[in-house]
């Protein structure tokens, strides 16, 4: 396949590739253990399916999440977490092939609706992605981005402050402050993430969707953002994929186990990781497979 | 939800309507650019193929010819040789006459014999040189038509137009519309176009000599190329060591694909022509400054061709103990060769509709004869569509579309073979 | 043809020393006991024997054929009579041209004097006297080579490693034709540019605004009547190309966005092959299309809205060039900006972007170094463009950047200048070497910027 294919077929994600679900029969009855339901849930999803042309990669997941929390999804690669994610800010809808059935919710809204539009809905739900991915712009220029494209500043000054305000909360202003007009592909993987973060909130968004945000970078990098996912909870309402379960035990409340496109189990972080009630789920914190 | 983001919430809303009209533009921008692009092709392949599908019919007259032993100043009995000889022309003319007895004035009768072209004597005299006998006895006979006859009566000319401005006078048409009316006018298959070289007169003009030589200069052009080029694409893929020779042959390749092609003219001009003394207007020269222009081309898709074989075809040559030169030839080779081909026959493509270069070597002289081997005087099919574009008689546009068509065609089948190559090439 | 029966038997002789080497070979190693006693296999003896007395006779064969004709033509030469080989250079090229051409067969003795028939006799005989010399030297060459080569067939005579060293000399040779082609080029232009600018000022040529060979030819005296001034030609290029530009950058750039960013699959892979045929049709072809339907109908146009329009306006030139040139630029586009990575279209889209938000800000321009590369190629490729402008611009050298008048190109100027029978000596077919040199240089500058901005952008994603 050519990249101009590829393209036309749009960014699949890899995990999509070669799943094979519809194998699993044994998993495909299953229903989810645990609690998915929250009572102040943000954003809640009821018997979501995700297709990717013939093949089904998300099956019947339902699940909430709930208000300034953080949202761990764990499991092994091509369980289906990052398509779940990115069904959240309607990401899919770029893929051609890919299908979302079911009913996803943004404060009791349907964001697939017939009303929804998505450069709202995803000004409401920012996402951080796998790699750090700066535009090719200065570093201003990146974190301004949103604000300009949706029209928030009014005046330089706005746009300074926002910029500024985005900077402070993904703790990299102290960093960059002077050197603004350089271009954000210039810095460190660590630092990008943190622009990226600081992009993505630049808009204020309600929801920040992570999917795996720590992959690419070092130990101390990593660090540095799971400091900042702490500190961004008390604002905004956080769903991470990883694939570290350290991580998703140092920074979630709740904790999703996904398998093969289910939604195996759910529940507080600190259950899921001391007393999984799931042997799948057990089967994987204790590393048996991954 | 915090205040911010309730406040952008609405603000995001208000812009929206603005923001997906300037989506909706956007994208009818880059409809339109697409449909401006098919908008050109198809103008340009209407207008072609409008202008050039009369030129595979020609006109033919039917005359009452009385093959007059005087006028033709042979007996029936006279040999080949005279018979070779005769006034075949004064028979014509003189059948012109008595068809329209009523034409008696110089300057009519000259536009009377203007309606048959002046190919029909020839074709006259061989039917004569056949069936000695016809001699002295009256026929209906079809004669070609002048190719402004024809152009009247395949509705090109109209009777609307002043008759100043053209070259078909009102008598003509009269003349011409009683020849309609009594059958004496056909449409025939236009054999001509596809036997005969180039001619002054449009209706006998054909594109026989052109193709012969566009195939001499294409014969010389792939058999330089080919081997020439695919040779480099091995050197450069396979023996090549880093070093400032070979960066200086890889830049060389790189810049010589983008030389505008009419300085390669100019090289087989100064170098192959003035130095080398080489013939000037023939195939063997075009044939070579055409393989020095495809030369890259067929360089830079072996290459991409070569780089394609998985390494483990090689490893596992060399590894059982062949030699590089036989891992290279043995085994990569064949496997790249569909790639190969591809190129080489995108670079054949390029080099038959190729004209600018040869009118540097002199292919545009005029020439009526079907060339017979590489070194003799010839032109080739673009130039011909070339010399026709610029020849003021009417006749010669329907040519030139036509021999456009010829042209196109030929494109049309290589490249066709060349995606076809590729396609098998790419499931494998 | 003689040429190829010298070739022939050359082939045929290299073709029995490959037997004679590879049976040899065979003979020594079953007398050594067995093929596996020799270094190589016997066939790569065999090929050694063939390389042997092919080579160095096809060498002598093509030293032989570049030479001849000089030489004969001395030697014809010193045979004539002192008077007739005191006229002219050029009288006596003439001159000669003529008893070749009877000896050859093209020309009727009648049309010649006593003294040329006399010496196409003796170019006859010299020329038959090459020949004979030619093929028997040839052949000696070959038949030596190759006993040589077989002479030194031994068990441990490593001709494998022989064979493919020769081998890839010649695979190198190849290749290095490429350089040679640049270099001929090169000093072909520039042999005659300098011939030229002996005879006109480098300054004159440069900067002059008056360009009309015809004059100095009738004027006789060419120095000074000044007016081979490059700049009209220079400015009508640039007009034609800007005008072909401002139809095939928009066209193109946003064909390949449409194609890219949001037409299916299935519409994109129809599409595509379909608008690249205009990449395929042959140039003439163009310049048919804008001499006789576009040039017209501009005319037309303009006449019904009062504008004055010449009828072989830069404006129809440009126009159809710009069409050829929308599929270079629509495949060039989509390939930069396929290359940018998907992420930046998730990062936009992902912030809620529009998609030509996206592409407005973000991807064009991430792009815009490649797009510009691209657009200089298709610059250099609008400047070298000949037959479009050879049949629907104009021939006359007018100064202007209306492009509704007609001007002239600096490659109609070299086509005009050098089609047709021309002293190869007078400044008016130099001055096309002039040109040609100048097309030469501007074009490969395009291109070597081009290609450097190209690259650097690419190595920004790689």
């Amino acid at each position: 396949m050519t990249t101009a294919d590829a393209k036309a077929y749009g960014a699949v994600p890899q995990e999509a590739v070669g799943l094979d679900v519809q194998d699993h029969v044994d998993v495909a009855d299953y229903q989810t253990i645990g609690e998915p339901y929250v009572e102040n849930a943000k954003m809640s999803a009821r018997n979501v399916n995700v297709y990717y042309g013939e093949k089904q990669a998300i099956m019947d997941v339902s699940l909430d999440i709930g208000e300034n929390e953080v949202l761990s999804m764990i499991g092994p690669s091509g369980c289906g977490k990052s398509t779940f994610l990115r069904s959240l800010n309607r990401m899919n809808d770029i893929i051609p092939i890919c299908r979302v059935h079911g009913d996803i919710q943004l404060d009791g809204e349907d964001i697939y609706g017939s009303g929804q539009d998505t450069v709202l809905l995803r000004a409401r739900v920012g996402m951080v992605f796998q790699k750090p991915n700066p535009f090719p712009k200065s570093i201003y220029e990146n974190v301004a981005y949103g604000p300009r494209i949706h029209g928030l500043a009014h005046s330089k000054a706005e746009m300074d402050e926002i910029v500024e305000t985005s900077l402070r909360r993904a703790s990299l202003w102290e960093e960059v402050k002077d050197v603004l007009d350089q271009p954000g592909t210039g810095l460190s993987g660590g630092q990008q993430q943190r622009l990226c973060i600081a992009r993505a909130i630049a808009v204020s968004p309600e929801v920040i969707l992570m999917d795996e945000p720590c992959s690419a970078l070092d130990p101390i990098a990593t660090a540095r953002i799971e400091e900042l996912i702490d500190e961004l909870k008390e604002r905004f309402t956080i769903a991470i994929v990883t694939h570290s379960m350290q991580q998703a035990a140092r920074v979630s409340q709740r904790t999703a186990y996904f398998h093969l496109g289910k939604l195996i189990e759910v529940g507080d972080t600190k259950q899921i990781f001391t007393m999984p009630r799931h042997e799948l789920t057990e089967n994987y914190i204790t590393g048996r497979f991954g | 939800m915090s205040k911010d983001t309730f406040k952008n919430t609405e603000l995001i809303q208000a812009s929206l309507k603005k923001r997906y009209a300037r989506e909706r533009r956007f994208q009818f921008y880059g409809m339109l650019a697409v449909l401006l692009g098919f908008a050109f092709l198809f103008i340009l392949l209407f207008d072609i193929v409008s202008k050039g599908t009369p030129a595979f019919t020609q006109k033919e007259l039917k005359i009452a010819v009385h093959l007059d032993p005087e006028r033709l100043g042979v007996e029936a009995t006279a040999d080949a040789e005279q018979l070779q000889q005769a006034n075949y022309n004064a028979v014509i003319k003189a059948s012109l006459r008595e068809m329209f007895p009523e034409v008696t004035s110089r300057s009519e009768k000259r536009r009377l014999y203007r309606m048959v072209s002046i190919g029909a004597e020839y074709h006259l005299r061989d039917r004569v040189v056949a069936e000695p006998s016809l001699i002295g006895q009256t026929h209906d006979l079809w004669l070609l038509a002048h190719s402004e006859a024809a152009g009247y009566l395949k509705g090109q000319i109209s009777r609307d137009t002043p008759e100043v401005e053209r070259k078909v006078k009102d008598v003509q048409m009269d003349w011409l519309d009683q020849l309609r009316d009594d059958g004496r006018t056909r449409s025939v298959f236009n054999t001509l176009f596809f036997l005969e070289g180039d001619s002054r007169e449009p209706e006998l003009a054909g594109i026989r000599a052109a193709l012969q030589g566009s195939f001499f200069t294409l014969a010389v052009t792939f058999l330089l190329a080919f081997p020439v080029g695919v040779f480099s694409a091995v050197y450069l893929e396979e023996f090549a060591p880093r070093n400032r020779i070979t960066d200086l042959i890889e830049i060389n390749i790189n810049n010589l694909a983008a030389v505008p092609s009419i300085v390669f003219g100019l090289l087989g001009l100064a170098v192959f022509i003035n130095f080398f003394e080489l013939p000037r207007s023939a195939p063997l020269v075009g044939g070579i400054v055409l393989s020095l222009m495809t030369l890259p081309t067929i360089i830079i898709t072996s290459r991409a061709a070569i780089q394609a074989v998985s390494p483990s075809i090689r490893e596992a040559a060399l590894g059982v103990g062949a030699s590089k030169l036989q891992t290279v030839f043995h085994h990569v080779l064949p496997v790249a060769m569909p790639g190969i081909l591809t190129g080489s026959i995108i670079g054949m493509a390029q080099a038959l509709g190729e004209s600018a270069p040869l009118l540097m070597i002199g292919m545009v002289a005029f020439i009526m004869d079907v060339p017979g081997g590489v070194t003799d005087p010839s032109t080739v099919l673009p130039v011909q569509i070339f010399l026709w574009a610029d020849s003021p008689e009417r006749g010669f546009t329907e040519k030139t579309s036509a021999a456009i068509m010829v042209l196109m065609g030929f494109l049309i089948v290589m490249n066709a073979l060349a995606i076809y190559l590729r396609r098998r090439f790419e499931v494998k | 043809m003689q040429t190829s029966t010298v070739f022939l038997t050359l082939l045929a002789l290299c073709v029995v020393s490959f037997f004679v080497g590879r049976h040899k070979s065979r003979l020594i190693g079953m007398a050594g006991g067995g093929l596996q006693s020799l270094h190589s296999l016997p066939t790569h003896y065999g090929y050694m024997a063939a390389l042997w007395a092919g080579l160095p006779a096809l060498l002598l064969f093509v030293v032989w054929l570049a030479v001849e004709g000089s030489v004969v033509r001395s030697l014809v030469i010193a045979s004539l009579p002192a008077e007739v080989r005191a006229q002219g250079v050029d009288q006596l090229g003439l001159y000669y041209n003529q008893l070749v051409g009877h000896a050859v067969g093209n020309i009727e003795p009648a049309s010649l004097d006593a003294t040329q028939l006399a010496a196409s006799a003796v170019y006859n005989e010299v020329m038959n006297y090459s020949r004979n010399l030619k093929m028997l030297l040839v052949c000696l060459v070959a038949i030596i080579g190759g006993m040589l080569a077989v002479m030194r067939v031994k068990p441990d005579l490593r001709a494998r490693n022989h064979v493919e060293s020769i081998f890839t000399w010649i695979l190198f040779s190849c290749s290095f034709i490429a350089v040679l082609t640049t270099l001929g080029i090169v000093l072909s232009v520039l042999f005659e540019a300098i011939r030229f600018f002996q005879a006109i000022s480098i300054t004159d040529f440069l900067f002059g605004l008056q360009w009309s060979p015809q004059m100095a030819i009738r004027a006789d005296q060419v120095g000074a009547s000044g007016s081979f001034g490059f700049v009209p030609l220079l400015v009508g290029t640039l007009l034609i190309s800007a005008v072909a530009m401002l139809i095939a950058v928009p066209v193109g750039l946003m064909s390949a966005i449409y194609l890219s960013e949001y037409a299916s699959r299935r519409f994109r892979s129809i599409t595509k092959p379909v608008l690249e045929i205009l990449a395929g049709v042959p140039t003439v072809v163009y310049g048919f299309f804008a001499a006789l339907t576009v040039a017209p109908f501009i005319r037309n146009l303009g006449e019904s809205v009062g504008l004055s329009v010449a009828s072989e306006s830069a404006l129809a030139a440009g126009l159809v060039m710009g069409i050829m040139i929308i599929p270079f630029v629509m495949s060039l586009s989509d390939d930069i900006i396929s290359a940018v990575p998907d992420t930046m279209r998730e990062a936009s889209l992902g912030m809620g972007a529009t998609m030509s938000e996206t592409i407005r800000k973000v991807l064009l321009p991430a792009a815009l170094p490649g797009i510009v590369g691209g657009i200089l190629l298709a610059v250099s490729r609008a400047i070298g463009e000949t037959m479009i402008v050879v049949m629907a611009a104009g021939l006359s050298a007018k100064l202007t950047i209306n492009p509704l008048e007609a001007v002239t190109t600096i490659t109609v100027q070299i086509v005009t200048l050098l089609v047709g029978d021309q002293e190869f000596d007078s400044p008016k077919t130099l001055a096309a070497f002039a040109l040609g040199l100048v097309l030469f240089f501007v074009t490969l500058l395009l291109n070597v910027i081009a290609l450097y901005v190209v690259r650097k952008y690419r190595e920004q994603y790689e």
